[in-house]
């Protein structure tokens, strides 16, 4: 009999809401698990062990010190897969680099902060800027069913298709009315989907948890924006709240810069950011 | 005797246990906080007002509708955004959806496999199939109620200061309602499951902290009260919780009357017993739970009554919504900028969110006081106390015991260094 592949789950910085997810997925999660062999998940069971299979890896790398935990598991698993936006692209405290971490630790823990600033330094990044990642899976939170899809790809031993279509184009198969009609900016146009469009179907706007396509059209978007209004610079700071490290929005960053196309400043409305 | 528990399991977050027992002595026992900061009260800095809450919300994957709630009530106050009678219904109902998740997923999956032996839940699939079941069922049907109202439980979807960008679906709201009645014999089941389960024998009184409102048990708004006295406005919440820092926590400690308080299931119920539902009041005398209760492991039979009132409250709360209909409604205006104070109660206490805002609604200050952080100088003082009775016994024994005093707890590790 072959045995099972040994799946253990990590978790660095995050909320940890993405493993939560998996939690609530249920009976589905169950009928997969039973094809596998869990044998390191901290959050739900206390024994733990050295020997896995696939690492599944929650949360973004906040300080250096954990560098050296995150390359034991890469040299451990044969599949690494990154769980969710922070271990994906960074995550919403990536736009923390705004600011130095010393500034940062001031801020918030006043005279004290000399006792954190070794212990806390280095760059806040997605895992995949310190180590190699077989699948990410977007999304702030993960969609439950593209997770047990990529178990079902690893345990059958297939390639797993990231999602690479625009957000706009399921909130379309979905019928959904399109944000920017409603007077809102919306970062469907670029946002890699998977999600099912679900801040869309709730009459909200895409905040591109999921990350840009691998080749957004942007000459498209750029017209889409206009159309409404907007400018390529505001869409970056939108996406700033999830992936600034992502080197595509740098790029795309650079080039809006250089092109020196820009509107004048517009009062505040719906939306906007810094 | 050095007693070291690195990264505790079944938990969220990443703490360690380190006690030093000498000569039948407890020379030292604390919780250490080791998990990564987020610095999320550094990067809401610029953020705009309808982003705030979205953002705040994944501090915390497990009380993500906590932190969302408790932002966009400070958000209204600091903007001055009048929210309709509709609206803190939905606030209400959303916060008991989250109270039955999260309390469930504590009571059945994380403290559970301790009480019957076990090291997790999985051996329980096996053993106690109709158990996992119904921990699977109860936890379910809470998520799916979250999802009916604002789209998710992890992160919400449709929440806005001063209401939402959709309102809920009419009959999957009616559905929800029925399968929460439904709901009430897994209450039965599980009560009937507490009462053969004998949890660690601990006492020490000591201070416990929660908001109050004079009309019903309340996790959405009002003062906070102490045990040993005092009440405070929300507005005027530095005066109860002074925040410190302590050396071997990347954590901040609290603390109000005496040297540590406590916060959540247990603080509430000692404090506010007398509002909950009367089927909760039943339950907690069927239990023989007596408040005031000083034992901390108590606080997981406090999490299961207060899913009971969730529950209940949540039915009631659906009826009245489904018989005055559901009605769109515009967002109020923003009438004023500054600072606001949100206060909720999270699944594990007492939350604050503090902000102040420009006059272009774009966020220039946040504090955001966790409830786990209010608990961990209590925590600390409960390990010391813990460790003093039970010194005589081997060494895994007593591993066991001081991690299962912080299990009790239900601690938030990665939201209280956010």
């Amino acid at each position: 009999m072959v045995s099972k592949p040994r799946v253990a789950f990590f978790d660095f910085a995050c909320c940890e809401g993405c493993q939560l997810t998996v939690l609530s997925i249920g009976e589905p999660l169950i009928d997969v698990l039973k094809h596998v062999d869990i044998v390191t998940w901290r959050e739900a069971m206390s024994e733990q062990s050295d020997e896995f299979d696939i690492a599944i890896i929650e949360g973004a790398l906040n300080r250096d010190a954990d560098i050296p935990r995150l390359k034991k598991i890469r040299e451990k698993a044969k599949i690494v897969v990154a769980l969710g936006t922070c271990a994906a692209l960074g995550g919403p405290h990536v736009s923390a680099n705004r600011f130095t971490k010393p500034e940062l630790l001031k801020h918030v823990y006043g005279d004290n902060a000399e006792q954190f600033m070794e212990s806390e330094a280095g760059e806040i990044r997605p895992i995949s800027a310190v180590i190699d990642v077989d699948v990410p899976i977007y999304g702030c939170p993960i969609n439950a069913n593209e997770f047990v899809s990529v178990l079902k790809h690893l345990l059958l031993g297939r390639p797993y298709r990231v999602p690479n279509e625009a957000v706009c184009y399921e909130c379309k198969l979905n019928g959904y009315e399109c944000v920017f009609d409603k007077g809102m900016i919306c970062l469907g146009p670029v946002t890699r989907c998977g999600c099912g469009a679900i801040c869309t179907s709730r009459g909200h706007r895409c905040f591109g948890c999921r990350g840009l396509v691998d080749d957004p059209n942007i000459n498209a978007a750029r017209d889409v924006l206009e159309e409404h209004g907007y400018t390529v610079e505001e869409i970056i700071g939108m996406f700033q709240i999830y992936s600034q490290q992502a080197p595509k929005v740098k790029e795309l960053a650079e080039a809006t810069a250089e092109s020196g196309k820009k509107k004048g400043s517009e009062p505040w409305r719906f939306g906007s950011t810094t | 005797m050095e007693i070291r528990v690195d990264h505790l399991t079944r938990v969220e977050g990443h703490g360690n246990v380190l006690a030093n027992i000498e000569g039948g002595k407890v020379q030292k026992a604390i919780f250490e906080v080791v998990e990564a900061m987020r610095f999320f009260e550094g990067f809401l800095r610029g953020r705009s007002h309808e982003e705030v809450a979205h953002i705040a919300s994944r501090i915390c994957g497990i009380c993500a509708m906590s932190h969302s709630s408790c932002s966009v009530q400070a958000t209204e106050n600091a903007l001055g955004i009048e929210i309709s009678d509709q609206t803190r219904m939905m606030r209400r109902l959303i916060m008991d959806a989250e109270m039955i998740s999260s309390h469930a997923l504590h009571v059945y999956f994380l403290v559970a496999p301790d009480l019957l032996g076990e090291k997790s839940v999985i051996p329980l699939v096996e053993k106690a199939p109709d158990t996992v079941k119904l921990a699977f069922r109860v936890k379910i049907t809470a998520y799916d109620l979250a999802e009916v109202l604002v789209g998710r439980h992890t992160h919400p979807v449709s929440v806005l200061p001063g209401g939402y960008t959709s309102m809920p679906d009419r009959t999957a709201l009616a559905q929800m309602k029925d399968r929460f009645i439904a709901m009430r014999e897994d209450m039965k089941v599980t009560t009937d499951l507490l009462k053969t389960l004998e949890l660690p024998a601990f006492e020490r009184e000591t201070e416990y902290v929660a908001i109050q409102r004079p009309d019903y048990y309340t996790f959405y708004e009002g003062d906070i009260v102490s045990t040993d006295g005092g009440r405070v406005s929300a507005d005027n919440y530095l005066e109860a919780l002074n925040e410190f820092v302590v050396p071997h926590s990347t954590a901040k400690h609290s603390r109000w009357n005496r040297d540590a308080y406590m916060v959540g299931a247990l603080a509430r119920v000692n404090n506010n017993w007398k509002q909950l539902h009367p089927e909760a009041q039943r339950v907690m005398d069927e239990l023989g739970f007596k408040p005031p209760v000083y034992n901390t492991f108590m606080n997981n039979v406090a999490q299961f009554i207060e899913i009971v009132h969730a529950l209940e409250d949540a039915i009631e709360l659906m009826e009245k919504m489904l018989a005055q209909g559901l009605k769109d409604e515009e967002i109020p205006p923003i009438t004023k900028h500054g600072q606001g104070v949100g206060v909720v109660e999270a699944p594990r206490g007492l939350l604050v969110h503090d902000y102040t805002y420009d006059e272009n609604a774009k966020l220039v200050k946040a504090n955001c006081i966790i409830p786990t952080n209010q608990n961990y100088a209590n925590m600390d003082r409960d390990l010391e106390a813990l460790a003093a009775q039970i010194t005589d016994k081997p060494q895994d024994e007593i591993e066991l015991g001081l991690s299962m005093m912080v299990r009790a707890y239900d601690p938030c590790i990665s939201c209280s260094v956010h």
